[in-house]
């Protein structure tokens, strides 16, 4: 699908080193790739969050590239704003009309799934024609790891402690990619950086369309979910690996997967590496298992064939 | 094409303009009694008459937060609330003012929740006197036009670069229409120029804009507000002078009738004014020595032109549109009135008369009721006043 391959990934880093961000931290890999596969013509507006405070604490800047945040819920809609404010410059004549830049708004899963749904449903709704990414990393990382409505079930974090009453958190993650995809927009993708070209290659697409189009990305993160930090790729990989999370694209309404897994590993290989889930009892990662199953049913489904394959029990 | 007078009302006034001054974003969400400004501005894009954006957000949140942006990538931009609307967009207006953005929003004034109220008073535009942005209040349609074209002048000011409110009362003038001049385009452009901006969102010069500042910074950037804040006095007075010089209108930070020789000196704020001038004539006919002054700029506030007129007053009597209950001052515009006498060493007594909260009307006899109250405290100092404020017009 794509001519890019490791060889010729962009070499220019449009994220400074530097920034503040954690040594393994999934967002940051999100974030140099992001920009890398951007390229320079862009904006950015930037929900406040983990990545926003760790690449810019004054009078210091990461990024190398136009970039602006204004609140925690609201980048959509500054997003909005500057769409809106370049159309109409171009067209008065202020700014050179045959330059191309690509806005793009990037949220966590707090700013994004939670405090930011309002406005992010505005800005797909109106159709501006802005760039969403979605660093996932399934908590509040930034205020210390509170639960979000991205937090799967059963995870450990500060506000759903396992306890003698609680088990971590109850509810199932939030579906924001049926969410997004109800708004009718052109293009939905979910990127993984252990599949490093299918990120590349999700992300140029994405800028390059007309209209809203939504990255989710997957971002693990090494405080809140509790593992060592020269396991983020791996960790990145068996989600995959194990169906957790699942990369693929939706363009004009079709589905597609796009890391087809044929035997997928048992979901405990994912979970054991990481302390968030290491109060889980035997049950508790069987019925993880057999959520994963369902969505991996469900998937199969929609796409007409069987593209993520069934468990295979190791030994 | 030259000026034409119209029969506008207070929001019609405002979208004019806005279009007055060719904005490049718009960015609003519809609410009571503000929604006609807006209204009024699609069908200006919508037939042509104005080249803008219009972002029909889904929320006032979200419309400041998209001029927000829309003014860091450089466009002139345009919003405008009332009351709950103000409130949601309180967030960011702060942050709009500490990042410099020179937005212009219009608020028709109206009571705050609960209970839910659409009629006016000055509860919301109140509540945002603490964000930095520079505040005018319009006393009538007309005025409401004026001071929007000049809001533009005013913000975008490179000596100033914030944003600025302009206030009108919600359906006393929002509502009411009256004859209004309207500028045309051409001349409304040479009073306030659009003029490229030296720091904008740019792939071609790229910055970054709203940081995280630590302690060892923040309280640079919130004095930095302050001082441009100040500075815009210079600006305001200039761009008033140069509006006079180009339209033959005079605005002053604030209005003063009377207080030459008066004891006692009602300030007042919005159209209230109005009715205070109507009695306050009638008064003097009476023989009361009453004066009157109205409150155009409210942020900054005008002290040094406020204390001219109150210079020779034996009682002030301050007259707010909105409470703070538990505070000191109770109304707010009390605080201000009372601390530019205090500073100056003047021991009068300064007095509040909250009235007409949720659009119940301010009379004349309101002000009868006020001023013959006020004169009982003459030769009076502040220390003999037991309780500086009463609600006027309230069932008891």
């Amino acid at each position: 699908m794509s001519s890019i391959t490791i060889a010729t990934l962009p070499k220019e880093e449009l994220l400074a080193p530097g920034h503040r961000m954690c040594q393994g931290c999934g967002a940051a890999i999100v974030m140099r790739h992001l920009l890398k596969a951007l390229g320079k013509d862009v904006i950015i507006a930037h929900a406040t969050g983990c990545v926003e405070v760790t690449t810019t604490l004054y009078p210091e800047t990461a990024w190398r590239v136009p970039w602006i945040h204004v609140a925690f819920e609201n980048a959509a809609a500054v997003a909005s704003g500057i769409e809106a404010a370049i159309k109409v410059l171009k067209r008065k004549g202020v700014i050179d009309s045959s330059k191309k830049v690509k806005v793009v708004a990037i949220g966590g899963d707090g700013g994004t799934v939670d405090i930011g749904l309002q406005a992010l449903s505005g800005m797909l709704e109106r159709g501006h024609n802005v760039l969403y990414v979605l660093y996932d990393n399934e908590a509040y990382m930034n205020t210390g790891i509170q639960r979000s409505g991205a937090t799967p079930i059963y995870a450990w974090t500060t506000t759903t402690p396992a306890g003698k009453v609680w088990r971590g958190e109850w509810r199932r993650k939030k579906d924001i990619i049926s969410i997004v995809r109800a708004h009718g927009i052109p293009y939905v993708a979910s990127v993984n950086f252990a599949y490093i070209t299918d990120f590349y290659a999700k992300i140029k697409k994405a800028a390059e369309i007309e209209g809203p189009t939504f990255i989710h990305a997957f971002a693990p993160c090494v405080p809140g979910w509790r593992y060592e930090p020269h396991l983020t790729v791996k960790i990145a990989k068996l989600a995959v690996q194990t169906g957790i999370w699942v990369n693929y694209e939706i363009e004009r309404g079709v589905l597609r997967v796009t890391t087809p897994v044929p035997r997928r590993l048992p979901v405990e290989e994912y979970l054991k590496l990481q302390g968030r889930f290491a109060h889980l009892t035997r049950e508790e990662i069987e019925a993880i298992q057999r959520m994963v199953d369902e969505d991996v049913e469900y998937i199969n489904k929609l796409v007409g064939t069987v593209v993520i394959g069934p468990v295979e029990r190791r030994g | 094409m030259g000026r034409k007078l119209l029969p506008l009302s207070g929001n019609y006034a405002v979208a004019y303009a806005a279009k007055a001054v060719d904005v490049d974003v718009i960015a609003a969400y519809p609410i009571t009694p503000q929604t006609a400004v807006v209204e009024k501005l699609a069908e200006f894009v919508a037939n042509g008459e104005l080249d803008a954006e219009f972002i029909h957000v889904e929320s006032e949140h979200s419309a400041l937060s998209a001029v927000v942006g829309a003014s860091a990538a450089g466009a002139r931009v345009f919003t405008a609330t009332s009351a709950q609307g103000l409130l949601l967009m309180y967030e960011i207006m702060h942050i709009a003012s500490t990042m410099r953005l020179p937005i212009v929003m219009a608020i028709a004034t109206r009571a705050i929740s609960a209970p839910i109220n659409i009629w006016c008073d000055h509860s919301d535009f109140m509540a945002a006197s603490d964000t930095g942005w520079v505040m005018l209040m319009a006393l009538n349609a007309q005025e409401a036009h004026d001071l929007t074209v000049a809001a533009y002048r005013i913000a975008e000011d490179p000596e100033v670069e914030l944003p600025v409110a302009v206030g009108y009362d919600g359906f006393w003038v929002s509502h009411t229409v009256e004859p209004v001049e309207v500028l045309d385009t051409d001349e409304a452009l040479k009073y306030a120029p659009k003029r490229r901006r030296q720091y904008v969102l740019d792939p071609e010069r790229p910055l970054t804009m709203g940081p995280l500042a630590s302690p060892e910074w923040y309280f640079e950037f919130r004095v930095q507000l302050h001082d441009a804040v100040e500075r815009s006095r210079e600006v305001i007075l200039k761009a008033f002078d140069e509006f006079r010089r180009n339209f033959g209108r005079a605005y002053r930070p604030v209005d003063g009738y009377y207080t030459d020789d008066a004891a006692v000196v009602l300030v007042s704020m919005g159209s209230a004014s109005g009715t205070a001038l109507s009695y306050v004539e009638e008064a003097r006919r009476s023989g009361i020595r009453v004066g009157l002054v109205n409150v155009r700029q409210f942020r900054p506030f005008p002290e040094e032109e406020l204390y001219k007129h109150l210079e020779g007053a034996e009682v002030v009597a301050v007259v707010d549109r909105a409470i703070n209950p538990g505070s000191a001052f109770v109304g707010p515009l009390y605080s201000d009135v009372a601390l530019t006498l205090f500073k100056r060493g003047r021991n009068i007594p300064v007095l509040d008369f909250i009235v007409g909260l949720g659009g119940r009307a301010v009379t004349r006899r309101d002000f009868d009721e006020i001023a013959r109250r006020s004169l009982t405290y003459l030769g009076k100092r502040m220390k003999d006043v037991k309780q500086h404020y009463a609600f006027i017009g309230v069932r008891e």
